[in-house]
């Protein structure tokens, strides 16, 4: 009879956090920011027809990178969590908090039950009536939650990308500016990323009620003239 | 021993079902509860789209229940639903039908087709059947921009799901008949919007005159039917203020009569 071998615990969770880390790193990055108006999404993303940025519900949006199938899952998980507080209880009910939290929970749950933790990291961004009230949940693969503020950056390179942001980030930008300044970020030293492999949508602050919105190629490439 | 009303007299049918022995299904509802019912609603097709028009009243019986009831209701941007029937379900199914767009575009990342929010909103009428056998009918209109074809398109339901594409225009609920006979006699090829407009508010002012469940516009409180447009701009309501014009033309009309 043949023993399974002894693998101490805190060996197990780092091949976990590594193999996820590394599956992570492969994929592009993404980062989101306060503007004068809303949050911006921008996303490195070849594709126009596969997402990583979407709408969850009237104020909040989800963004994802890693494993395309395993955000996009947990995406549309998000978009049912929403729609069906919201016809149970009010419109109003529903918050990015207790999404993240959810989100954190099935995170959680994978990265320590599961074989395979879920090789992704994720944003739940609402738009709050007034800036101060904008919230940026980060969820990790292993379900850890960072409540970030101004903006945040996914994926990999993360630290590169993020000292290049916080470098430019200044606070009530326009628009234009602030898809230039992710442009920048998400662009590396030595090669710049062309308009249209980005992927930018917005959550305005002053819309009626579904805040989220794509801009098109078009208006992409007129920006970063 | 039956009161009244119950009593079967010399029928042995009536008397099987009244003692609950009877082999066939429940078929008329013998206590009919009452509920507020919304009433008269109207869709016409014009040059860049359709218009929908519906009044304001729900009648329980021969009581006003409510005065300003909305049954013309954007669905989504490029499309509305008008509800008449039992008031209850009919806005529990248009706040459904309204989440179910939304949610499939979230979920597929585009809107559904004109044609299939038209379809789904059969099966929504279907699943009701039950609901409408005791009395709680709802019986909608469906109106929308088609995005694909470029012009206007229109579905009248029965109580069963059936769904039938009308071109012209359309009338549902209890002032269907007199509202219909106002479209009937009005309506002409690539008439405008305000033409439209024109035409589906003389058709409730028509309705409301002939039928008591019906509400006319109500000028002592400032109150009008909903109509609203949709061409390829979207969904617009159309203002009271433009409304109560509308309605005192008519009514000055109707005055040199």
């Amino acid at each position: 009879m043949s023993m399974p071998y002894y693998v101490a615990p805190e060996q197990m969770m780092k091949d976990r956090a590594d193999y996820a880390r590394k599956g992570i790193a492969r994929g592009r990055a993404l980062v989101a920011l306060q503007y004068d108006d809303g949050i911006a999404l921008v996303a490195e993303n070849p594709s126009n027809t596969l997402r990583k940025i979407s709408e969850i519900y009237d104020r909040i949006a989800f963004a994802g990178v890693g494993k395309y199938n395993e955000f996009d899952q947990l995406r549309v998980a998000g978009v049912r969590a929403a729609d069906l507080k919201g016809y149970q209880f009010s419109r109003l009910d529903v918050d990015a908090r207790g999404l993240a939290n959810q989100y954190a929970q099935i995170l959680g749950q994978t990265f320590t039950h599961e074989m395979k933790p879920l090789e992704v990291e994720i944003l739940v961004a609402e738009v709050g009536l007034t800036p101060d009230r904008d919230q940026l949940f980060h969820i990790m693969y292993d379900g850890t939650v960072i409540d970030e503020h101004r903006f945040t950056v996914l994926g990999g390179d993360m630290d590169a990308i993020r000292g290049r942001l916080s470098e430019r980030f200044v606070a009530g930008s326009t628009i234009q500016n602030a898809v230039k300044i992710a442009h920048h970020a998400l662009s590396s030293v030595d090669s710049s990323i062309n308009s249209s492999e980005l992927e930018v949508a917005v959550l305005t602050r002053n819309s009626s009620r579904r805040c989220f919105d794509r801009l098109s190629d078009d208006t992409i490439a007129q920006y970063l003239v | 021993m039956f009161s009244f009303e119950q009593d079967p007299g010399a029928n042995f049918g009536e008397l099987l079902k009244r003692v609950g022995l009877s082999p066939f299904g429940e078929t008329g509802s013998v206590n009919k509860m009452l509920v507020p019912h919304a009433t008269t609603c109207v869709a016409l097709r014009c040059v860049n789209g359709v218009v929908m028009a519906g009044d304001r009243r729900a009648t329980s019986g021969n009581l006003i229940s409510h005065r300003e009831m909305e049954k013309v209701v954007q669905a989504d941007q490029f499309s509305g639903v008008a509800i008449a029937g039992a008031a209850g379900p009919a806005m529990e199914m248009v706040k459904l039908f309204q989440l179910q767009i939304e949610h499939y575009e979230k979920v597929e990342g585009q809107s559904l087709s004109l044609e299939g929010k038209a379809n789904q909103l059969s099966m929504f009428v279907r699943s009701n059947l039950p609901a409408a056998m005791q009395g709680f009918m709802v019986v909608p209109i469906f109106a929308g921009y088609d995005t694909l074809l470029q012009h206007g398109r229109l579905w009248n339901y029965d109580a069963t799901g059936g769904r039938y594409e009308e071109h012209d225009f359309v009338a549902t609920g209890s002032g269907m008949l007199h509202a219909g006979t106002v479209l009937r006699m009005g309506w002409k090829r690539d008439m405008t919007v305000d033409e439209g407009v024109e035409l589906t508010a003389r058709a409730l002012w028509e309705a409301s005159d002939a039928d008591s469940a019906t509400g006319g516009p109500d000028a002592l409180r400032g109150i009008y039917p909903v109509i609203a447009s949709i061409t390829s701009e979207g969904f617009t309501r159309v203002e009271d203020s433009q409304l109560k014009v509308t309605y005192e033309a008519i009514a000055r009309g109707v005055g040199q009569r």
